[in-house]
């Protein structure tokens, strides 16, 4: 008897205010749904505009040119470092990322003692403004007084000018990626392998998989497998997205060897103007990330549990 | 595994995650290391973290007055709070209708919040940049705040945590004669206290954070947040004054640094969720 009472109340507050309940649903999303429209789809359409045209920032006039930005921007030497370099500093960062972070992370996950303050220490790079960071990471590199070269005098290794060399520059600002991504593949790791089940270790031991490495091998690695690919996307996705070290370190230099996809965007908008051409990039852009996240979505989808 | 094995595996441990912690922490302590020390000793080729005479006074003096660091501080926690605030307000109603309220064409709305989620800022910079243009805004507090009063993230986060929330408290709260509202305020946020405050860490630390957008718009000092300025007074200190740029450094990164150690798990989880989406 009482427990039928909620229910036809419910029932009855339902009915009375099924209507007000659907206008008051539109007033309460009406200013997000605007401001998103406004903000985030309308200019997405407008990218999409400006990729077809001349226009140059500031200009009065404008013509439609199809897909010219696109084709000139392949002819492009700059452009093609810009995609080559972004592609090298991707492989680079990605795997070194994905290596460190799963290697710390079996390591952290081996032991009990210290397992937050390890996690601290290595993931703190990834929450700290890499614009300052890029300012320290200047000093360390510094030619003559900056404490990487000389470590390496010391300890007898070769000495560079790091972020002028055209060889060097690049897996330097690759070594500043992987050092502000490590924390999070760690921390995503550390999840993957909390939801390891021990049953799988138990029936591992059953079988005679008692050892370490055979533990690692049989049942911890492929159980991360579906986790690994998915930090794979994640860490890509940022690796793409790379600027502020480039703008505050190289400037895209020397001579384009460090020229990577969001500072030739932003060199070619708000430096050079070429607005039409800027938005070209940002649909190359928008295209390399609504793919990946797209694979992300499936691995998601295809993933048994969230880490 | 006896016992004598277990130690050793255990030191192996502690020995390699010292190291490769010490590794990553190593531009930080040298960040703090050349704060403190005066010119001369920054030319020596010495390894030592800590300064033989100390200048932690006079580079931090520096920094505080040769630069307007108070004032791109200042800046910070105004752009932070107030793109915060406005994204509490404009998400959270949003949210919870997306979560409790059935509607024509929610699924739809929902669609487009996840487009929106799915574009990258900076391809959005160009056409944001013109219609900050337009307002008359550019070089303005507003010009850094308007284009992020709406964050798709905390609609989609928030309304995650709304759902887990059972209908019957929301009725309860109608039959008590609360507006739709009021239930946002007065019950669905104090009951997700945790998606707010991951959502505030990745707001906030994402735009104390950011250079590309301030870069875009703002180009006087008294504007800048905290990155960019820092970025100015690298690019303003002629030669090698690493002592005042360092202290500027630190204390750009230092309220940051603190909240994370005072609130690690917090920031981790929240800031892992904010990069995943």
């Amino acid at each position: 008897m009482t427990s039928e009472q909620p229910a036809i109340v419910d029932r009855q507050l339902r009915i009375e205010t099924g209507h007000a309940e659907t206008l008051a649903g539109y007033a309460l999303i009406a200013p997000a749904l605007v401001l998103i429209v406004v903000l985030f789809i309308l200019p997405a359409g407008a990218v999409l505009a400006i990729a077809a045209t001349d226009w140059h920032l500031g200009a009065k006039t404008l013509s439609f040119i199809g897909a010219a930005n696109f084709a000139s921007l392949l002819a492009d030497p700059a452009f093609r470092a810009a995609l080559f370099n972004t592609a090298a500093y991707v492989l680079m960062v990605v795997p070194s990322t994905l290596v460190l972070g799963l290697f710390l992370a079996l390591l952290i996950e081996s032991g009990k003692t210290l397992r937050a303050f390890y996690r601290a220490i290595h993931f703190l790079p990834f929450m700290t403004s890499l614009a300052a960071m890029a300012i320290v990471w200047e000093a360390l590199l510094h030619p003559t007084i900056g404490l990487v070269n000389q470590l390496f005098a010391a300890v007898g290794l070769p000495t560079a000018n790091w972020l002028r060399g055209e060889s060097t520059v690049l897996p330097i600002l690759a070594v500043i990626g992987t050092w502000q991504s490590l924390g999070l593949a760690l921390v995503l790791f550390l999840a993957g392998l909390k939801a390891i089940p021990q049953d799988l270790y138990d029936a591992a031991d059953i079988d005679g998989a008692d050892g370490v490495l055979d533990r690692l091998r049989v049942v911890t690695l492929p159980s991360l497998a579906p986790v690994s690919l998915f930090v794979l996307i994640v860490v890509t996705l940022r690796a793409f997205a790379t600027f502020d070290t480039v703008q505050i370190l190289t400037r895209g230099g020397p001579d384009n060897a460090s020229v990577m996809l969001l500072y030739a965007l932003y060199r070619e908008s708000f430096e050079y103007l070429r607005t039409g051409y800027g938005a070209a990039i940002a649909v190359i852009f928008l295209i390399i990330v609504i793919t990946l996240a797209a694979l992300q979505t499936r691995v998601v989808n295809s993933r048994p549990s969230h880490p | 595994m006896n016992l004598s094995m277990k130690i050793m595996a255990g030191s192996v441990r502690h020995a390699i995650l010292l190291a490769t912690g010490t590794l990553v922490l190593l531009p930080f302590l040298w960040m703090v290391s050349l704060s403190l020390k005066p010119p001369a000793e920054l030319f020596s080729s010495s390894f030592k973290l800590l300064p033989e005479h100390w200048f932690a006074v006079e580079n931090y003096t520096k920094a505080l007055t040769a630069a307007p660091l108070p004032r791109f501080m200042l800046n910070g926690v105004i752009v932070c709070a107030a793109i915060l605030l406005l994204q509490i307000i404009v998400c959270a109603p949003a949210a919870y209708a997306l979560a409790k309220i059935r509607f024509a064409g929610r699924e739809v709305i929902f669609g487009i919040v996840l487009i929106g989620l799915l574009i990258p800022h900076q391809v959005l910079a160009l056409p944001l940049f013109i219609l900050c243009y337009w307002l008359g805004i550019l070089n303005t507090y507003a010009a850094l705040i308007v284009p992020f009063v709406v964050s798709p993230f905390g609609i989609f986060l928030l309304r995650q945590f709304f759902m887990s929330i059972p209908d019957d408290i929301i009725h309860a709260a109608r039959l008590d004669g609360l507006s739709e509202l009021s239930i946002v305020w007065r019950i669905m946020l104090p009951m997700s206290l945790p998606a707010v405050i991951a959502f505030s860490i990745v707001s906030v630390v994402g735009h104390w954070n950011d250079l590309f957008w301030p870069l875009l718009v703002v180009h006087s000092q008294g504007f800048m947040p905290p990155s960019l300025g820092i970025v100015t007074f690298a690019n303003a200190e002629a030669g090698n004054d690493y002592g005042p740029l360092m202290a500027g450094a630190t204390l750009v990164v230092a309220p940051l640094v603190i909240c994370f150690f005072a609130a690690q798990r917090w920031f981790i989880e929240g800031l892992t969720a904010g990069s995943v989406k």
